[in-house]
């Protein structure tokens, strides 16, 4: 299990214990994070689970690919220079502690 | 061969079972036969058309979803288009694989991207709210034609661009393409005899000079200009959208008010918390599997959860069954809007998982918002009748009051 903290956009902190080998967004699913919605279920279609990432996390995931670029042109809350999308984030042991940003509309 | 697809044996362990799920009673009134399915195990083979079927949510989504092992491009009916030709030249979107897939989906993805479906949002919510102003005139109108068929067929064209518009056509082109993944039952022969009369129609329409500038269907034939895909492909996604992109969307809508009108207390949540909205859609697909199964085939020799699956099998994937899986979803036989029920299979799942999704989630969501803000009870007025299809379960009629709030 890795500690993921996630901050709503009004500063409200939630942290949750994620599996190991499930995506960002299932883990914040199902971990009741009302932030995520995730309709596409990680088939990179709907952008619904936008977040923004803190360093130094950010700078130790997988770069995004091209689909991801794609989709987070379609975010409901601006794009920043951190954003991405939880359902490519694979979550483990490098990433324990992570701290994630919501936006406040997916 | 059984059914345009090479017979198999039913491979070892696994439970034969002399079902028929093409039955019309069965497709009208499926809960006991997806049930049952789950309880048998992972996979039973069915002898009539020597298929398995899955309909639990773990097996059914990994058959559904691994495009390697599972392919698309032999059909995802019963007939293998390796052994037989199809009643129509195969889908480039959907009755295709990787890496020949990545191309045309990746210009359809962009063409009904999020950013497109939110940009409609407002012009959705318009037709929506003047829709449901309509209706709540009568004392009583009929849900499927007045509604659920009117809403679909005035938006999505008008978004496709399309200058020619024939509602009938238009839902029955549906009705036929998703009856021909079945067996050579009624449902199928009477969907193929609508097909000279509808089918050069459709042709038609996908054409370049009968689409305004402006729209999904320009928008594709952009990308025929900019050298992405053929102008003949081009035509033939246009012919995709036409195929998935209203009877599907009708049938949403459709069940979406079965839902509320059934289930009035959820309703009322509803109209407390519109925020809800979209996770109620959700739990609408996920409780009316509007796509009820569609077929993959084993395109090598395989395993899944302990069962030998030889190469050529077709496997039915029964979407209704899998959104019904008690071991996923609590309490699975209860339409509950406060459920979030990510990971559900209405729409698929993966690389071949609905490229319109965030269009019929913003049809729809208008719909429903219109609703919520104007209807204060939604009243069944008789018998909600079902409208049996090999791939589809939709209503057929739902007469419906709305009382205004």
């Amino acid at each position: 299990m890795t500690k993921i903290i996630f901050v709503d956009f009004k500063g409200k902190k939630t942290t949750i214990e994620a599996r190991d080998g499930d995506n960002l967004m299932q883990a914040a699913i199902a971990g009741g994070i009302e932030g995520i919605v995730g309709e596409c279920c990680g088939a990179m279609m709907c952008a619904t689970c936008h977040v923004y990432v803190e360093e130094p996390y950010l700078s130790s995931l997988l770069e995004r690919s091209e689909g991801e670029e794609e989709m987070l042109e379609c975010t409901a809350s601006e794009q920043r220079t951190n954003s991405r999308l939880s359902c490519q984030i694979k979550i483990g042991p490098d990433i324990e502690g992570m701290i994630v940003h919501l936006p406040e509309e997916q | 061969m059984i059914e345009g697809h090479a017979a198999i044996e039913p491979p070892p362990g696994v439970p034969v079972w002399d079902v028929d799920p093409y039955d019309p009673q069965t497709l009208a009134d499926p809960d006991a036969y997806y049930a049952e399915l789950r309880a048998k195990g992972p996979f039973v083979y069915i002898p009539r058309y020597s298929v398995l079927a899955c309909g639990r949510h773990q097996e059914t989504q990994e058959v559904f979803s691994d495009w390697e092992r599972f392919v698309s491009s032999r059909g995802v009916g019963l007939q293998d288009f390796k052994l037989e030709t199809p009643w129509r030249s195969p889908s480039i979107i959907l009755e295709v694989d990787p890496p020949a897939h990545s191309r045309t989906r990746k210009v359809m993805s962009r063409v009904l991207s999020p950013k497109v479906a939110n940009a409609l949002r407002e012009q959705f919510l318009v037709a929506a709210n003047k829709l449901v102003d309509e209706l709540l005139e009568k004392d009583s109108f009929e849900a499927i034609a007045e509604l659920a068929e009117v809403y679909p067929t005035n938006v999505f064209p008008e978004a496709m661009g399309l200058r020619e518009v024939n509602r009938r056509f238009l839902i029955d082109y549906g009705a036929m393409v998703f009856n021909a993944l079945g067996p050579d039952n009624d449902l199928r022969r009477n969907a193929m005899a609508m097909g000279p009369e509808i089918v050069p129609w459709i042709t038609r329409q996908c054409k370049r000079e009968n689409l305004r500038q402006e729209g999904f269907g320009a928008e594709i034939y952009a990308a025929a200009d900019a050298g992405e895909i053929s102008e003949d492909e081009a035509g033939m996604l246009v012919r995709s959208l036409l195929s998935a992109g209203v009877d599907t969307t009708v049938t949403g809508i459709g069940s979406a008010l079965w839902c509320l009108a059934t289930n009035p207390g959820e309703y009322e949540k509803l109209k407390e918390n519109p925020k809800l909205l979209r996770p109620a859609f959700e739990e609408v697909l996920r409780f009316t599997s509007p796509v009820h199964s569609f077929c993959r085939t084993a395109d090598r020799d395989t395993e899944v959860s302990g069962v030998e699956i030889v190469a050529g099998t077709k496997i039915l994937c029964v979407l209704g069954a899998a959104n019904s899986d008690e071991t996923r979803w609590p309490d699975a036989g209860r339409f509950d809007v406060n459920r979030r029920p990510t990971g559900h299979l209405a729409m698929g799942s993966g690389v071949h998982g609905c490229v319109g999704q965030n269009l019929a989630r913003a049809e729809v969501g208008a719909v429903l918002t219109a609703i919520v803000n104007k209807v204060d009870k939604i009243k069944l007025n008789g018998p909600a009748r079902w409208r049996p299809n090999n791939a589809i379960h939709a209503l057929d009629t739902m007469p419906l009051t709305f009382t205004p709030r």
